[in-house]
């Protein structure tokens, strides 16, 4: 089966190893840090009987901007830069952090962490190696790729084509984000890899009035790019049509069916289906832990025959796609499920070591105040053979959902939910109706054995996802092709 | 941060970096600034199967400050409060503020309304417990929920999170306020088995002081119950029947009225509350209050987050919508006073009803019992509610058996006119009190 990346995006990968050089020249040059003191940190570490340690440095800096009834309201600067120091010692893990990058807080944050472990011989570290990492985005600040000025215009631009629309929109809200972290991994194995991470965001969000009726639409995108990717094509301003067509469709929706029924799902962001159902279930914490409802089922079926998914991190400029984790191993192309069977897991190094496998580059956290866990990257179902068009054909009576909001899944009972935003009433092979949003529920384990049909149409999402575990929130990314699943429980009103 | 006269000279010191920030940004030619400084300790720890986890040592310090230049402005925030990076947010801040839209509404909270007084309210008690006490609490919460029944199969361990920490605010009117805090946990999920079937439920306690903690063995007992008590959970048929929101889901019935009634959503009219004041909302029996000046409440505080005096009030009386939740900013818009909300409610609680949790259930009769909800589907524009559920069964007042993969829908406006009872069974952690709700009729879609 293809394990081969798919992605719209054209593939520009190149071996490039001047990311650990910016890295190195944000984030130790400055405080005066040399390489031989991390190493001094780090045999710090190693004094105590750990298996492993690592040193992440972190410099993140984030600007926003906000438009709202036609004006720039809005605008923020943030600053978040430190270090975190971990020691493991079989499944125990001890952490600390500073927000000064001083050998002083270094080796204080070092001899709290340690503390986990018990002291043992003296060895000595020496951090040389690098990992060649692929170039999957470039090394960019996407903050000054825009003046402010054209960012704000950029805004106004955004307003002005979502009100051009249609006169029932009332209110637009429009927002801009972008993102630059430089990261620098220090690994007790003598790794040592950067990364600089450049990621944009546009979202849209609008109310549309009709007499007394008020609904909302939205719409949005961004990559691991600099703001040109918003203004390319039109984008933004798509995002903003988007948002608009969402809105004017709601405004006519009537109540959502209550109870169980075939459901065609479109392609893209509907694939948050996956991330839910299975993604979750198949980080590699739950499964070494025996908590999660897919554990131990690693050769089983769980998916209908032709359902294959992937979690891909090294799709080119996509808001999930990484260089390098935060635990400074490649990102890779894990299968998860092939044709129906269950394959794999997604792995951190810890969880990978206590379960006898190597990690697969999905040990991620939100900075370097938290700790790393296997997390998810780019998640997806790889297309199949149907038309779109013919899966809804035939269907005889169902919902066809296009669009939704969050998710949330009980990784041990394995039940699982996501909520449309924009969705259809099929009758008779057609779309006829929309329908107010509604949650969807099903079981993760059962949910893809109920998947009759594949379509050829593989989309991934616009890239505005972001994934919360544990209290820290994530860049991802979803997709899959149009879906016909025979049974699932839709949650409206209509009974 | 173990003793008053450190937490003392740590207060100082970070008043002295608001008046430093207000400097600076006066400076570099604002004409009014507000700034926020914050610094917090801690340990989270987890014990699992009966062995440490995980230690983390927490530190986390920040800063944030907005400047106004007229009628624009601009905002900035850091982790590192170092004097250099003190000028460099001020600078972003003011960089900003030149490309923001003048706007007649923005500005600080007027002046004549910065909190005179601020009394203590009871709400620092830093807990002076070491790694190897707090390890010792964990494993007897892990333990009491491990050894309460053999069906307790797997855990994901019993959790001690203890901080402390320092919030100083103030702004160019002069004012300048701060109060230390200090907020304990203990929390302990574990998993059922029943042939293949796995069970996950949690129970956790929270606090100002250690002392307001329950019993350690208490809440992993608890966590044991809830998650032997799901075993056996089946889906039901779709069908309309009254609904009990059990007391600690209630509170989120509670959030969507609050959020419902915020200034922000309420000038962007995308609330499903637009224009219901002085309107009956909830039945003649509904009383909602808020308490911000509670002693040793978890959301207490003397001041707002614009440094607004906060005052007692209701938000509902006699089932009628009396007030919204305004800071200074969305009141200018909606030309009316600020109620002293700039950061949200503090200790939300609606009055307790007779009955407790069983004599509802007996109220209701037959109906569903929901325990646990998943997923966003709340609609705050249209108050249309589509939630995933999962609690118990119930015929003639007895809990039959527990169901799950079920959703529940309506919409909010009619849920609130259909509230039939509150319980006298209050949820009282955290900011929202409350009990249990019985609503007349949702519709329940199943298989
Ligand atoms: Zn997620």
């Amino acid at each position: 089966m293809p394990s081969e990346a798919v992605c719209s995006l054209p593939s520009q990968i190149e071996i490039m190893p001047d990311f650990i050089d910016i890295a190195r020249g944000v984030l130790l040059e400055p405080a005066g840090l040399h390489e031989s003191d991390l190493e001094r940190v780090l045999d710090q570490l190693l004094s105590y009987r750990i298996d492993m340690a690592d040193i992440y440095f972190q410099a993140g800096r984030i600007e926003s901007w906000v438009l709202e009834d036609g004006i720039i309201k809005e605008g923020a600067y943030n600053i978040e830069q430190g270090a975190g120091v971990r020691a493991i010692s079989g499944e125990k893990t001890g952490f600390a952090y500073t927000d000064e990058l001083q050998f002083p807080a270094l080796l204080e944050a070092a001899k709290t962490a340690r503390a986990i472990a018990c002291a043992g011989e003296q060895k000595r570290i020496r951090v040389s190696k690098t990992l060649p990492t692929e170039r999957l985005y470039q090394p960019i600040n996407p903050l000054s790729s825009l003046t402010e000025q054209e960012k704000v215009d950029l805004l106004r631009q955004v307003d002005a084509e979502a009100r051009r629309q249609d006169p029932r929109v009332k209110q637009v809200i429009v927002s801009l984000v972008a993102a630059h972290d430089v990261v620098l991994v220090a690994n007790t194995d003598g790794t040592l890899n950067g990364d600089v991470r450049p990621l944009v965001r546009l979202s849209v969000s609008v109310i549309a009035e009709q007499g007394e009726r008020r609904e909302q639409g939205s719409g949005g995108g961004g990559a691991r790019d600099a703001f040109s990717y918003l203004v390319d094509q039109g984008r933004a301003l798509g995002f903003a049509r988007d948002a608009v067509n969402q809105a004017l469709i709601n405004l006519e929706a009537e109540a959502a069916p209550a109870g169980t029924m075939t459901v065609v799902l479109g392609p893209g962001w509907p694939g948050v289906l996956l991330h839910e159902a299975i993604g979750h279930g198949l980080e590699g914490d739950f499964n070494r832990k025996g908590t999660s409802a897919f554990s131990g089922r690693i050769g089983e079926k769980v998916a209908a025959s032709g359902c294959t998914v992937v979690d891909n991190g090294t799709l080119p400029g996509r808001r999930g796609s990484l260089n390098m984790d935060d635990e400074g191993m490649p990102t890779q192309n894990t299968v998860l499920i092939e044709d129906g069977i269950l394959k794999g897991y997604m792995q951190d190094r810890m969880n990978a070591r206590l379960m006898g496998g190597v990690s697969t580059g999905n040990g991620r956290r939100e900075s370097y105040a938290h700790l790393p866990m296997p997390r998810m990257t780019n998640t997806y179902m790889l297309p199949g053979k149907y038309d779109p068009q013919e899966i809804i054909s035939s269907v005889e009576k169902g919902l066809y959902a296009v669009n939704f909001g969050g998710g949330q899944v009980d990784i041990t009972s394995g039940k699982f939910v996501f909520s449309a935003s924009e969705a259809y009433l099929i009758e008779k092979g057609k779309v006829t109706r929309p329908v107010k949003g509604a949650t969807l529920i099903g079981d993760g384990p059962a949910v893809l054995t109920q998947v009759s049909m594949v379509g050829s149409d593989l989309q991934l999402d616009q890239g505005v996802g972001v994934c919360g575990k544990e209290g820290q929130s994530l860049p991802v990314g979803v997709g899959q092709p149009t879906l016909r699943i025979d049974e699932l429980t839709v949650g409206g009103t209509n009974a | 941060m173990s003793n008053r006269e450190e937490m003392i000279e740590r207060e100082s010191r970070l008043e002295q970096l608001v008046s430093d920030l207000l400097a600076e940004a006066k400076k570099q030619g604002a004409s009014a600034a507000e700034a926020g400084v914050s610094s917090d300790a801690g340990l989270s720890l987890t014990v699992r199967m009966g062995d440490v986890e995980t230690i983390e040592h927490t530190r986390d310090n920040g800063l944030g400050i907005t400047v106004y230049f007229g009628q624009s402005k601009g905002s900035a925030s850091t982790s590192d409060l170092s004097p250099q990076a003190v000028r460099d947010s001020v600078k972003a801040a003011c960089n900003i503020a030149k490309y923001t839209t003048e706007d007649a509404c923005a500005g600080l909270a007027d002046a004549q309304l910065m909190a005179k007084e601020l009394p203590d309210l009871d709400l620092y008690h830093p807990w002076d417990i070491d790694v190897d006490a707090a390890i010792e609490l964990g494993t007897q919460c892990e333990d009491a929920a491990r050894g309460l029944d053999s069906r307790i199969v797997n855990s994901e361990g019993a959790s001690l999170n203890t901080h402390a920490g320092l919030h100083i605010y103030g702004n160019s009117h002069g004012f300048v306020g701060g109060y230390p805090t200090s907020r304990h946990s203990l929390s302990c999920a574990v998993i059922s088995q029943q042939a293949e079937a796995m069970q996950r439920d949690y129970w956790y306690t929270v606090g100002c002081a250690a002392a307001d903690l329950e019993a350690a063995e208490a809440v992993g007992q608890k966590a044991a119950q809830r998650a032997l008590s799901r075993l056996g959970a089946r889906k039901i048929s779709t069908r309309e029947a009254p609904v009990i929101f059990q007391s600690d889901v209630a509170t989120s019935l509670l959030r969507s009225f609050t959020g419902a009634i915020r200034g922000a959503a309420l000038y962007r009219k995308s609330s499903f509350l637009l224009d219901h004041l002085d309107k009956k909302v909830f039945p003649d029996f509904v009383r909602i209050h808020e308490n911000p000046r509670l002693l040793r409440g978890l959301g207490s505080a003397a001041f707002d987050g614009e440094g607004v005096a906060t005052k007692a009030k209701d938000l509902v009386s006699d089932g009628i919508l009396k007030s919204y939740i305004l800071g200074s900013y969305s009141a200018r818009k909606l030309g009316m006073q600020t109620t002293g909300n700039a950061g949200g409610v503090r200790n939300l609680a609606i009055d307790p009803g007779e009955l407790d949790r069983d004599a509802l259930l007996k109220e209701m009769g037959t109906g569903l019992l929901v325990t646990e909800m998943m997923g966003h589907g709340v609609n705050m524009v249209t108050g249309d509610y589509s939630r995933g559920a999962s609690g118990f069964w119930v015929e003639q007042g007895e809990i039959q058996y527990p169901v799950e993969e079920i959703t529940i829908a309506g919409n909010l406006k009619q849920i609130f006119q259909q509230l039939l009872a509150v319980g006298s069974d209050e949820e009282c952690r955290g900011n929202i009190r409350t009990g249990s709700w019985l609503i007349e009729n949702m519709t329940i879609a199943g298989s």
